[in-house]
Formats: structure tokens, sequence, C-alpha cells
């Protein structure tokens, strides 16, 4: 039997977001209240489908009801359910922000864009083929190309040709890759080429180690590994706040898809890979998450702050993966749950600084309104982005180190010195934004409007944080079984119908 | 042929990869397009050279070519066209609004920096 649910949070952003285009193209309120209402219906989606699949081995879509391998299929497991419900709630509070703070009424089509954005998104987590992987990067690439201008403006566009550039290059690397493993296994559903990769003749165990980093080094570009991580802090730091926001789940996109394909495809038990992709994304990692923190430490403006806060959280996944140890990958699992919520949360809190403020210098001005609010909320995100007791930040990284006893001397060390110049960075950025500002004189704009629903937007991120921290026992024990179905994946494999190898001939 | 095919990708490549380094952005467009033929060639190869068979099954076909590359191919023609078109508009739009055409940003952090 086949829910045809599977494919809702595909379809559903598709056929709306063409509607708001075509039909309520000049009634913003229309917008807002469809836009809102498809990201609550996707939640309400990702929910149903997060529930069936937790307890249900992983299903299939066959698209087209073409048998795989030769149809593209797409995949409803633990880990897309997990990333579908992520992506859900971030985008109800970056809509909720959007709507608030009149984003969405600097430039035309933003509710379209950003179903558009969804669709690709959640393809990319859905789908079980890896052509296909690269339609749905295509389409939230095209997407984000949009929304990162949105509202114009020198920076922006010219931060937007780098992030166009740097993006071209990786789908033609990405094609590149697709092609090899494609000349190598004659397949491109994923299950299929993790079978045929298992199987590999000795003579082509070249062609697709090629492969394996030509795909892995596209999604770290995604992921914004060092050295692929420069067209990051550039492009979050021009791109409109909530749309930064939004890409949060972006770089967690790359993360996903290193994820997906080292375990299913690459994983270190294949005689052909061994353990290189493990070799090289550890210092990768390491190096990210040292630049990450020292980004933080030295950045003069806000949003750059904010980008180099992702880069580093970035560096902490990536460390926990290379590791290829369930329990590792579960750690990580939770550390990018923490990280989404976090970085969307100081991506916002920039936002409304700089929007009260004019700029994003981290240099003392004159009072801001709702300082005091706005002072709370950063010390909170904080906290939770350094990794400090008590929220969930602390408990991620925890879980990490716990994870990494084996290389204990340089792993420890790293995440530890790291934490020490991300502490210092925020108490930096926020002393001299919010107490320093005391002595500067009048405030500047007091009467700027509340903007409650902003508030509500962040703060809900950071409720979300404290409902990790809270319930970090059930949620880790959801993770573990995950990562246990990661590191074994006969099941989703098992779950395409593979016609057996033996009798395909060839 | 497959001497030759490794050769035209590699050249286009090669040339692609030079261009893109350029500081303006006209090159660096010229450079991924033409990247973009080389990796459309090197999917085309992929699905291995047979010269002279058809991709569509038919009756009297002595053998047949892979027809799939075919079809990935088309797509990545259609992505990269529109993705061309798109970077072609971005890079006027920052000509216009900037006044001149370099890719890198140095100069205006500068001016920032100045501003602050």
């Amino acid at each position: 039997m086949m829910s045809h649910w599977i494919i809702a949070p595909v379809v559903l952003p598709a056929i709306i977001a063409p509607l708001i285009v075509l039909m309520m193209r000049n009634d913003l309120t229309l917008q807002r209240i469809v836009g809102l209402t498809s990201t609550l219906a996707l939640a309400a989606i990702a929910a149903a489908l997060l529930i069936s699949t937790s307890h249900n081995p992983p299903e299939i879509y066959l698209l087209g009801n073409w048998p795989a391998p030769f149809g593209i299929v797409l995949m409803l497991d633990r880990l897309s359910a997990m990333m579908l419900m992520l992506t859900a709630l971030l985008a109800i509070a970056v809509q909720l922000y959007v709507i608030s703070t009149n984003w969405d009424a600097k430039g035309r089509h933003f509710h379209a864009l950003f179903l558009f954005q969804m669709m690709g998104i959640n393809g990319a987590f859905l789908t079980g083929d890896a052509f296909n992987l690269f339609v749905f990067f295509e389409v939230l690439l095209i997407a984000s190309y949009g929304l990162m201008i949105h509202g114009a403006g020198k920076d922006r566009l010219r931060a937007g040709v780098q992030y166009i550039a740097f993006n071209l290059i990786a789908s033609t690397l990405f094609l590149f890759a697709l092609a090899t493993i494609y000349a190598v296994t004659g397949t491109l559903n994923m299950a299929d080429i993790a079978v045929k990769v298992a199987a590999l003749p000795e003579g082509d165990a070249g062609l697709i180690r090629v492969a394996a980093i030509l795909m892995l080094s596209v999604f770290a570009i995604k992921g914004a590994l060092v050295p692929l991580q420069f067209w990051l802090p550039g492009t979050y730091a021009n791109a409109p706040g909530p749309v930064a926001a939004l890409f949060a789940i972006m770089t967690k996109v790359g993360a996903y898809a290193i994820l997906r394909t080292a375990t299913l495809i690459f994983p270190p038990e294949t005689a052909a890979i061994g353990t290189m992709v493990a070799d090289l994304m550890l210092p990768a990692a390491l190096v990210t998450l040292a630049i990450g923190s020292i980004g933080i430490l030295g950045a003069t403006t806000l949003p750059r702050l904010a980008a180099f806060a992702g880069i580093a959280s970035m560096g902490t996944i990536f460390i926990a993966f290379s590791a290829f140890t369930p329990q590792a990958t579960a750690a990580a699992l939770y550390y990018m749950m923490h990280s989404t919520l976090a970085a969307a949360a100081i991506f916002l809190i920039a936002d409304l600084v700089t929007d009260r403020r004019g700029n994003g210098t981290l240099t003392a001005q004159p009072r801001i309104a709702q300082q005091g609010l706005i002072a709370a909320l950063f010390f909170a995100n904080a906290i939770a982005l350094a990794g400090m007791p008590p929220l969930s930040g602390f408990i991620g990284k925890l879980l990490v180190m716990d994870a990494l006893r084996d290389n204990l001397a340089l792993i420890w060390t790293v995440i530890l010195v790291s934490s020490f110049f991300m502490v210092l960075g925020f108490a930096r950025a926020g002393s001299v934004l919010f107490w320093k500002s005391h002595a500067t004189g009048e405030p500047a704009d007091p009467h700027h409007s509340a903007q409650p629903l902003a508030y509500v937007a962040i703060g809900g991120l950071l409720a979300g944080l404290v409902g990790l921290t809270v319930f970090a026992g059930p949620i880790m024990g959801w993770l573990e079984v995950t990562a246990t179905a990661l590191h074994a994946p006969d099941a989703y494999i098992a779950a395409n119908q593979l016609p057996a190898l033996a009798t395909e001939g060839n | 042929m497959e001497a030759l095919i490794a050769i035209a990708i590699g050249t286009l490549t090669a040339s692609g990869i030079y261009l893109m380094l350029r500081q303006r952005t006209f090159p660096v467009i010229i450079g991924l397009t033409l990247l973009s033929y080389a990796v459309n060639v090197f999917i085309f190869a992929a699905g291995r050279i047979v010269p002279g068979l058809p991709a569509i099954i038919s009756p009297d076909a002595v053998g047949y070519t892979d027809p799939l590359p075919q079809a990935l191919v088309l797509t990545a023609i259609v992505i990269s066209f529109g993705m061309t078109a798109v970077i072609v508009l971005m890079a006027l739009g920052s000509w216009l609004e900037s006044g001149h055409d370099k890719v890198d940003m140095d100069d205006d952090k500068d001016e920032q920096e100045a501003r602050a």
C-alpha cells in the first residue's frame, strides 16, 4: 500500500505558489493568509508523516508507479520526516516574522518564492533518486536567488551575483559527479547505487572514489564546510534577515545530503571507499569550527556574526558525522535541530537590531526601541549558540563530545577552545550593542512600532530550544533509533524492492 | 572518438575555469556557460558512446544506445539555460546599481567601514 501523503510536502507548495503569483499578485493580505496557511498545512502533514514513520519501516513512493530503479522514487524514513518537521517549524517562525515586519512588502512575490523554496527543500529531503536530488537542489536554489535579492539594493545584488555563480559551479560539479556515478553503476536510484557500489569490481574503485569526492564536495559547498565556506558570510550577511534565517535550513540540506550519501552509498564498510570520507571530513570540520568561532570574535557587523555562528555550528555537526558511529550521528542530529532553530533566531534578532539602528555595525550607538526585550532575547540566544548551560546547545555539544571520546585530545580541545571564543565573541557583541548604547545619548528612534508577532516568532524559536532541552531524553532515544537505521540501511534498500543483482545480467 | 570527446570536454572545462577566475562578471558568466557545455557532453559520454544506434525500441534495430543520459542532458541543459538567464539578469542589475561589474566586494566593504 502506498501513502500519497508522502508527496504532499512537494505538491502542496507547487500548487499554491503559482496560484499566489497568478491570482493574488496585488493583494498582500490574501498572500499572507494563504502563505501562512500553506506553511501550517505543511507542518501538519510533516507531523503526520513523522508519527507514521516512527512506527513503520521506511516507506517508498513510486512516481508514476514505475518500479525502482527505473522510475523516480520518493523515500520517507525517520530522518526525512524529522527534517520535514524542522523545515516546517522554521518556516512558520520566519513567515510570522516577515508578516510582522513588512519584509514581504519591500518587493514582489515574497510568499510565492517562499513556497517554491519550501517545495525544493522538502523535495530534497524526500527524494530517493540522485538525479532528482539535483533537480530539487535547483528548485530550492532558484527560489533562494529570488529571496536573497528580495528588496534589492547595491550590496545585495552584488552578493547575489557571487552567490549564484558559486552555486552554478556547485551544480556543474554535481552533474559531473552524477554522470560519473551513472557511468560506473548504471543507475541513479540511491538504494540501487548503494547495492551496486557495495558489489563493485576492483577496477572501478578509482572512478567511484572520484565520484564520491565530487559529490561530497558539492554537499560540502551547501553545508559550508571549509574550504568551501567562502560564499556563506557574504551571502547571509547581505540577504534580508528573515531570508537568512530560512537559509539556516539550507546548510542543513547539505549536511543531510552528506549524511544520506555517506551512510547509504559510500559507507566506510565499502571496500572501494574505506575510511576516505571520514579522513577528509574530520580535519575540514575542525577547521570549520575554528574559523566560525574566530569569525564570531572578529565580525564587524551583527549579520556577519550570525553568519559565522552558522559556520561554527556546521563545523560541530560535521565533526560528529565524521565518526560514523550511530551514537555520534544521533548527537549530530540533535545538534542539527538545535543549531537550525538557534541560527535562525540570531538572524532574526540581527534583523530587528539592524532595522532599528539603520545599520548592523558592532559599534556603540544610541539606544533602540524595545532595547531591553531584544537584549534579553540576544542573551538567551547567545547562550544557546555558544553551548553554555542550561540550553540545548550545551546538551548538544556534550552529546557530541561524549560520542567522540576516541580522539579526545584533538577534538575536545577544538570544541572547548572554540566555545570559549564564541562566548567571548557574543559577550563582546552584546555589551557593545546593548550596554555601551546607554553612554551615547538619546535613543535614535524611540517610537519604532513594537511588531509583537516578530517577538512571537523569535520567542517561538527559543521556546523550541527550551523544548529540545527539556525533552532531550526522549528526543535522543528517538534519534538513536534513527541513527542506527541510517548506519544499517537494509530496511531503506529493501523498501525499494529492487530486482535481484544476478538476474539483471549486464 | 573517445579521445576526441575527452579532449573536447577537457578543453571546455579548462577554458571555463580560467574564465570563471576573472574579475568581471561577463567572463565569469561565459566561463560558467562553457563549463555547463562541458558537463553536458560529459553526461552524454557517461552512457557510453555508440554511434549510429537508436535510443528508442524498434523491431529492426541491431542494438541500442543508452537513452537515459539523453534525458539527463535535456534536463541539465534546461536548468543551466535558466540559471544562466538568472545570473545575466542579476549581473545587469548589479552593474546598473553599482556602476561597475567587478565580481569581488572588497571596495564596498572599505566604503562601509569608512562610513561607520
